[in-house]
């Protein structure tokens, strides 16, 4: 055809330098990426399973560490009582944060933002800052002890304390995920059973249920893998009741046998992984009712169901406060409870008889890295993955390795990083015992939610952002920030803030890898009360409360602040 | 052949594009000459929009070579291309006002600040917005969004402009005005053009040539006027806008039996008994004046009338062909007829631009 008639000119491309260096960042970005993860997540992990199956020489013995396991008898009944526990603590957890969710979404009861600020706190702690407070209520000098005789309790330790100081802890993370599963509610199903006459009861059961019920499942495989992983409220309250997390912690610190250690983080790892299988095969199907178009449900005025929500939200909220507010009182009296007198000794003294008066300094510097570094990290890596083109084989690759930290407890990559970065081969050894170290596993420890949020962030922005940047030869790297990260800012501070609080407040991950130089603040609350100072761990309790709420408080009003300055587009966009 | 002296603007010459399993394009041949405006039009998945990302260098074709101006561009990322693009989404940056989105290409060539500002000034005046500059993209109407974009998209004076569904998420009556004013652009500045959509009006109204597409394949290449009154087969007559098919028998040249009539049909081609099917559109018909003298005269009751303004469709159900036929004519010939439901019609069939197709063809 004319093709062959008229010959063309010799090909030539001129790929520019710029092009070519675009192109490297691209692929360069992905590669790197993925690569941090596979270091810093998954050979961690592949060596924690590798160990499972050697001995203490590292010769390869097959299942024997497992048989070992299970033939001692101590470590199977640990298996059945975490599993106990999780479970009481999801009965509990559940049926309560439902009721709170309802009230909110699906009442009109007044101050809906003050209830819901007051049922989140607890994120703002470590989870054993509820433990503390039972001590101080029902412990051997609780001033409410009494009160476990009429349940025939005869101590707080153990079971019974657990479960309570683990409904605190997972409370509010059940109630985030039920508040977003009913706000998306369709009101032309409801119209449509009220003009057919349908009672208040039916539709409840027939559609406000049905439709809470992905949110319903969800919330319980969070606050059951939490409950399962948890290592904090079982050291501080267990008493004898032994659990998984306890064990590992047993095997690998105090008896060094890191191969057992190994064995039970895999079966801890267990129960973590089919929960968060179930969870995200309930997510999906979620997304798929979200897709369709609804009108959202507001409420009616109804004044019998309207007061019975209310008296059910105070009870919640100051049952919250109590608990909380038991922990802060604690920390400032003498001696609980027969010298009520304040003091700040616990904060001062108390800390330095312990030796742990720079914990709390490392551990703001260490939330302040995560929240810069984690951040960054974390939204680049999600902006390469989903905006970037080219090396598709990686991205699978990649989005696989940042959904398995929300799978793995946190005693178990910590094991994994034990094992991994102890080993006098490996040429990251020089990681071990450092502040880095620390910040690292920490930033993968809550790397997947993180990300989840960066990507939910960056898939509303337009597709063809970046087509049109390389159509008009600007490389991508100059419209992310000119364009991708001034656009996405409040979700950038978004993810700063969760790592800054997590960092504040985790424990499970970072108790193998501290050394007395990198000595945490919430670590050492564990610490204190081993060593009888329940007034001092009170009061580091109360600083990280203190702390996470005032940077939460902070960053929130700047965002407010930056919104309103920087980001006028947006508001001027809405009207 | 002669030796052409102009270059042609774009030359696609065996292009092939496999997702994996799925063929989305297959061996597509193509040549657009400089100044040139085309559609490619057709259903969703016929792989126009593949088409259009394949010339952007967003898609990489899985063989087949894309030539630009004289350049093979087929291994070339987007940025050492020469196009402007404007997308159905507009992919306006919200974050930047009006002038900093028409002047964002334009930063990354270190032109002079007052050169950069003249020139977005220019083109805001292009596109009849001189006075958005200092707004943001939130702030203003979807049409005047993707007006804006063509601004950025022509602020670098590109070769080639790229638009893919530019109107399809706008109004009808913005849709229809946007239409004109791009055509308009284009011809004023003679920059050639590519532009993919599934709006037959859209393609026909719009181009110097229409490109219609089928499963990953060109059904056929022609000015408006071609593909729609000689479409080259079944698929391109039934897409570019309403036809009556009829089935019938060829029973001698330019003779087929369709019912119990006999049409008189200026198409060949076909052996004694071979199944075939009349395509005619609504306006192949003499409604008005002496039909008498006229062959193919066809008579019936009208069923039913649709009316579209202007024009009026009348379905009218004839005993002898067997089947309903649908007859267009003007509001005034309505009237003017006294058509009306229920009534008869006779009408005779205008066979200048019939096209009968055979049966196997016609799937």
């Amino acid at each position: 055809m004319t093709g062959m008639a008229t010959p063309l000119p010799a090909p030539r491309i001129r790929l520019s330098r710029r092009i070519l260096a675009e192109s490297l960042a691209m692929h360069g970005g992905l590669w790197l990426v993925c690569a941090g993860l596979f270091v810093f997540l998954s050979l961690p992990l592949a060596t924690l399973l590798i160990r499972s199956f050697e001995d203490k020489a590292g010769a390869f013995v097959g299942l024997a560490n497992f048989v070992q396991y299970v033939q001692t008898p101590a470590l199977a009944r640990s298996t059945l009582n975490t599993l106990t526990f999780a479970c009481l603590t999801t009965l509990i957890t559940l049926p309560l944060a439902f009721a709170f969710a309802y009230a909110i979404q699906r009442t009109r009861i007044p101050a809906k933002g003050l209830w819901r600020s007051i049922a989140l706190i607890p994120i703002l702690a470590p989870s054993l800052m509820a433990a503390l407070s039972f001590i101080y209520l029902f412990g051997n000098q609780g001033a409410l002890k009494f009160v476990l005789g009429w349940f025939g309790v005869a101590t707080i330790y153990g079971l019974p304390g657990m479960v309570l100081a683990m409904s605190f802890a997972a409370f509010p993370h059940a109630v985030m995920i039920l508040l977003a599963a009913m706000a998306l509610s369709d009101a032309r199903l409801y119209e449509a059973a009220e003009s057919m006459g349908t009672r208040a009861w039916r539709r409840f059961l027939t559609i406000t249920l049905p439709g809470a019920k992905y949110g319903l499942i969800s919330a319980a495989m969070v606050v059951f893998t939490m409950a399962v992983s948890e290592f904090g409220v079982p050291k501080v309250i267990g008493g004898n009741y032994p659990v998984l997390a306890i064990d590992i912690y047993k095997q690998v610190i105090g008896q060094q046998n890191f191969q057992m250690g190994a064995v039970v983080g895999l079966v801890l790892l267990l129960p973590a992984v089919i929960a968060f299988a179930v969870d995200q095969q309930v997510r999906r199907r979620q997304q798929a009712l979200m897709t369709a178009r609804s009108v959202p449900y507001v409420p009616r005025r109804s004044r019998g169901r309207d007061r019975v929500a209310l008296a059910f939200v105070i009870l919640v909220s100051a049952a919250m406060l109590t608990v909380m507010g038991m922990a802060v009182f604690g920390s400032f009296v003498k001696l609980w409870p027969y010298n009520l007198a304040l003091t700040l000794a616990h904060y001062t003294y108390g800390f330095e008889e312990a030796n742990v008066e720079h914990a709390y300094r490392n551990s703001l510097v260490m939330a302040a890295w995560c929240a810069a570094f984690g951040a960054a990290i974390t939204f680049a890596g999600a902006y390469w993955v989903e905006k970037t083109r080219g090396a598709e084989l990686l991205r699978p690759l990649i989005r696989l390795q940042a959904m398995l930290p929300m799978a793995v407890p946190g005693m178990v990559l910590g094991i994994g990083y034990i094992l991994f970065f102890n080993a006098p081969a490996n040429p990251l050894n020089f990681l071990y015992g450092t502040m880095a170290i620390l910040v690292v596993c920490t930033v993968v420890h809550f790397y997947s939610s993180s990300h989840l949020t960066a990507v939910t962030a960056l898939k509303q922005l337009d597709a063809e952002f970046e087509s049109v940047s390389a159509s008009l030869k600007v490389p991508f790297y100059k419209t992310f920030w000119r364009v991708t990260v001034p656009v996405c800012l409040p979700t950038i501070l978004d993810i700063s803030r969760y790592y800054f609080v997590n960092a504040m407040t985790t424990i499970s991950a970072v108790v193998f890898l501290y050394s007395p130089k990198t000595m945490l603040a919430a670590i050492s609350i564990l610490q204190l009360d081993e060593a009888g100072a329940i007034g001092s761990a009170a009061a580091m309790a109360t600083l990280i409360v203190a702390t996470s709420a005032v940077v939460t408080v902070v960053t929130l009003a700047a965002e407010s602040l930056l919104l309103a300055r920087t980001q006028k587009w947006r508001v001027q966009a809405r009207t | 052949m002669s030796p052409d002296p102009v270059v042609d603007a774009l030359k696609i010459e065996s292009v092939h594009k496999a997702f994996g399993s799925f063929v989305a394009l297959q061996s597509i041949d193509l040549t657009i000459t400089p100044g040139e405006m085309v559609c490619f039009v057709g259903p969703s998945g016929c792989g126009k929009t593949t088409l259009l990302r394949i010339i952007a260098g967003l898609e990489r074709q899985t063989s087949g070579r894309v030539v630009q101006n004289g350049r093979d561009v087929s291994d070339a990322p987007p940025a050492a291309r020469d196009y402007g693009i404007v997308f159905q989404s507009y992919a306006l940056f919200p974050n930047l006002t009006i002038a900093d989105n028409v002047a964002y290409g334009l930063v990354n060539r270190r032109r002079g600040r007052a050169e950069i500002v003249a020139r977005v000034k220019e083109l805001l005046t292009l596109v009849g917005l001189p006075d958005a500059g200092g707004k943001y993209p939130g702030q203003l109407s979807g049409g005047q969004q993707q007006r804006i974009a063509l601004a950025r998209a022509l602020a670098t004076s590109p070769s080639l402009l790229l638009l893919d569904e530019p109107l399809s998420a706008l109004d009808a009556k913005v849709r229809e005005r946007l239409r004109g004013e791009i055509r308009a652009l284009q011809r004023r500045l003679k920059v050639t053009t590519i532009m993919v959509t599934h709006d037959q009006e859209e393609a026909l109204s719009m181009s110097d040539r229409v490109v219609v597409m089928r499963h990953g394949a060109i059904e056929q290449i022609g000015s408006p006027q071609d593909v729609y009154e000689r479409p080259a087969t079944p698929f391109v007559a039934d897409f570019l806008g309403k036809v009556n098919v009829l089935k019938g028998v060829s029973s001698g040249p330019g003779r087929y039996r369709v019912g119990q009539t006999e049409l008189d049909l200026p198409v060949d081609g076909f052996a004694p008994g071979d199944a075939v099917r009349i395509y005619l559109r609504p306006e192949d018909r003499h409604i008005e004046g002496d039909l008498t003298q006229l062959p193919n005269r066809l008579s019936g009751r009208v069923d039913h009338i649709e009316y579209l303004g202007t024009v009026c469709l009348a379905e009218v159900m004839c005993e002898r062909l067997g089947c309903s036929m649908v007859v267009s004519m003007s509001l005034n010939q309505l009237h003017d007829l006294g058509i009306r439901e229920g009534g008869d019609l006779v009408f005779a069939l205008r066979t200048d631009r019939v096209r009968v197709f055979g049966e196997a063809l016609a799937t």
